[in-house]
């Protein structure tokens, strides 16, 4: 190399150098605030989970959040009942007959209503569900939660049953196998660990969704008697906590953090393994 | 079966023999058609909710529409106990949160991605990468509580006074931590996320030959970056910073609960505002008159425009990027 061409280079070595750097700064920034929140949440959470905190309802000193988490839990799994079998459907429909109109348009606006802020869908379910009814409830806001799902689980199905080799398609037809059997017991079955993966992530993401819940389950200081009852919920009391003054709510607020967080978590820890073990093929 | 069988292929029958049919095998016309139809039927619900949003929101406005016309956009007069509604506050709010808090996420999401794609060492990318996933399945809410209850306190003692010293229009006012300032920092460490992962995905659907044949020809890593990569994927990478933006706009509670929840337009960033979604959140389940709640629904009916508007044309950005770059390693 001629000496131009080598301080030319050294230059640019340099800048490069200087280049990965910047870019590891960057990543030492998106990480503080992670390992900021996360410290907050599991020191404060853990100083004031108590037992009382699982087993007493929502009220004043002393008081837990059992009806909250009892709360939480009934929303998730009835909003799971509703958005993760149609949810399937529709993203098994989108990959079987990928190349239709309606496939195409469907899976663009999934992809859109995914982008929709979720409170616009407890505005929706508000006016639909809520002013049907003349009451806030359960059951709307699981409503408004199977929303916030369907398009995540029909685009994750979509994704993983597309990926499925069309091979595999063309035995089962070939040996004699109709489309629908087909689509449930070859390539359903086949893409069912991604599936199954992409739906506790759709779960986890709804265990956190508070926005949708402000006016549709709304809130309740008392456990409710059925699915007609406005209930109150781990989320939507964080946020009630976090807007008063009172030192002792924040507390549970931080307790309430901690638990929401460790259940998100774990449902994505859990769903990574899912996916890891899927390889026999 | 006798070797000799084997040898001479006996004639198969054009339909199989009764014995190796399986139930509901003749059948299956009418059981395709069914499968389907429930298929078409749940894709199609998928399809209408989206439609129904929009038709649903513009219905519970349609009053406030009627009363305020064109005024509840370009007035900021906020006064549900007078029925007085202008949004032209939150308006701003959002576009002040949103636009400070891209500013802050735009230039660190991209050097995430560039770290997870290009710059940096192998080994690291992997766990970098679940860390700031993790960082986007914290909820919302969590956030909220955090800005509310360390972060607000640290701007108001420590970060504000020093910005004070600066000067200036954006950093004067009351010092109280929420705020503007407060609202578009957690509003950056939510929108990260997002930027650096679809942006990683951009530049990773970068064909592998353009790199090496830059490296080939003696390009460092931040050359090929600079001269093949992004030029590559400019495309994707704008689409990934629109889709940050519309989570910024729609990003609710960790923003109510921090950005001061006052209906005033203000440039500096120490004022308490209000945004679109936020407003919503606080007001709508204690919402007074029939009026009100449209008059809220109308903010939502714009959040929808601008939120849809935002994703649609992200969304055709980032498939053409990654469709280009399939085609170019095709």
């Amino acid at each position: 190399m001629t000496p131009e061409l080598e301080s030319a280079y050294s230059g640019r070595k340099l800048a490069s150098r200087f280049a990965t750097g910047a870019s590891s700064v960057a990543v030492v920034l998106a990480l503080l605030p992670l390992v900021a929140v996360f410290a907050y949440v599991v020191s404060r959470g853990a100083r004031a989970i108590s037992i009382p905190f699982f087993v007493e309802p929502i009220g004043e000193r002393g008081a837990g959040m059992a009806n909250a988490i009892v709360g939480t839990i009934q929303l998730v799994f009835l909003a799971s009942a509703m958005g993760i079998p149609l949810g399937i459907m529709a993203g098994l429909y989108l990959a079987e007959y990928k190349a239709t109109r309606l496939a195409r348009a469907v899976r663009f606006s999934a992809d859109v209503l995914a982008g929709v802020p979720s409170i616009l869908v407890g505005v929706v379910v508000y006016a639909v569900v809520v002013v049907w009814m003349k009451q806030f409830s359960a059951f709307a806001g699981a409503a408004a939660l199977a929303i916030v799902m369907l398009p995540l689980v029909a685009r994750t199905t979509d994704e993983l049953a597309r990926a499925v080799p069309d091979s595999l398609r063309e035995a089962a037809l070939a040996l004699g196998a109709s489309r629908w059997r087909t689509a449930l017991f070859v390539v359903l079955r086949t893409a069912a660990p991604g599936i199954r993966s992409g739906c506790l992530l759709a779960v986890a993401r709804v265990c956190g969704e508070t926005a949708p819940l402000l006016f549709t389950a709304y809130n309740n200081r008392f456990y409710n008697d059925s699915l007609l009852d406005p209930t109150s919920t781990l989320q939507v009391q964080i946020f009630t906590y976090t807007m008063t003054p009172n030192d002792d709510w924040h507390a549970q607020a931080w307790a309430a953090a901690l638990v929401l967080v460790a259940i998100v978590i774990v449902l994505g820890v859990v769903a990574r393994r899912l996916l890891d073990e899927k390889v026999p093929g | 079966m006798t070797q000799r069988a084997l040898a001479t292929p006996p004639r198969l029958p054009p339909q199989p023999p009764r014995s190796l049919r399986f139930a509901g095998m003749g059948k299956s016309g009418s059981a395709d058609r069914t499968f389907g139809a429930l298929g078409a039927g749940a894709a199609g619900a998928l399809g209408l909710v989206l439609i129904g949003v929009a038709v649903s929101v513009a219905r519970i406005a349609w009053p406030s529409i009627q009363a305020s016309g064109f005024s509840f956009v370009t007035t900021s007069v906020w006064d549900p106990s007078r029925g007085v509604f202008g949004a032209l506050a939150f308006v701003w709010g959002t576009i002040l949160t949103s636009t400070v808090a891209l500013i802050l996420a735009v230039p660190i999401g991209l050097g995430v991605a560039l770290f997870l794609t290009d710059l940096g060492p192998p080994h690291l990318r992997k766990p970098v990468s679940s860390l700031v996933e993790l960082l986007a399945a914290i909820p919302s809410v969590v956030y909220g509580l955090w800005a509310a209850l360390v972060l607000a306190p640290i701007l108001r003692t420590t970060v504000q006074p020093a910005l004070a010293k600066i000067g200036g229009p954006l950093f004067r006012g009351p010092n109280v931590g929420f705020g503007i300032l407060c609202a578009s920092l957690v509003l950056a460490i939510m929108l990260l996320p997002t930027i650096a992962s679809v942006s990683r995905d951009v530049l990773r659907a970068v064909p592998a030959e353009l790199r090496e044949g830059a490296l080939a020809l003696g390009a460092t890593p931040w050359d090929a970056v600079r001269l093949v990569v992004l030029p590559h994927a400019r495309h994707g990478v704008f689409g990934a910073i629109l889709l940050g933006v519309g989570r910024a706009v729609g990003e609710t509670m960790a923003v109510a609960a921090v950005v001061g929840s006052r209906a005033d337009i203000s440039p500096s960033l120490f004022a308490p505002g209000y945004t679109m979604s936020s407003v919503i959140a606080n007001e709508f389940p204690v919402a007074s008159s029939e009026l009100h709640i449209a008059a809220l629904a109308e903010v939502g009916l714009l959040l929808f425009v601008i939120t849809v508007a935002f994703n649609v044309a992200a969304r055709i950005l980032v498939a053409r990027s990654n469709k280009s770059a399939a085609g170019a390693q095709a």
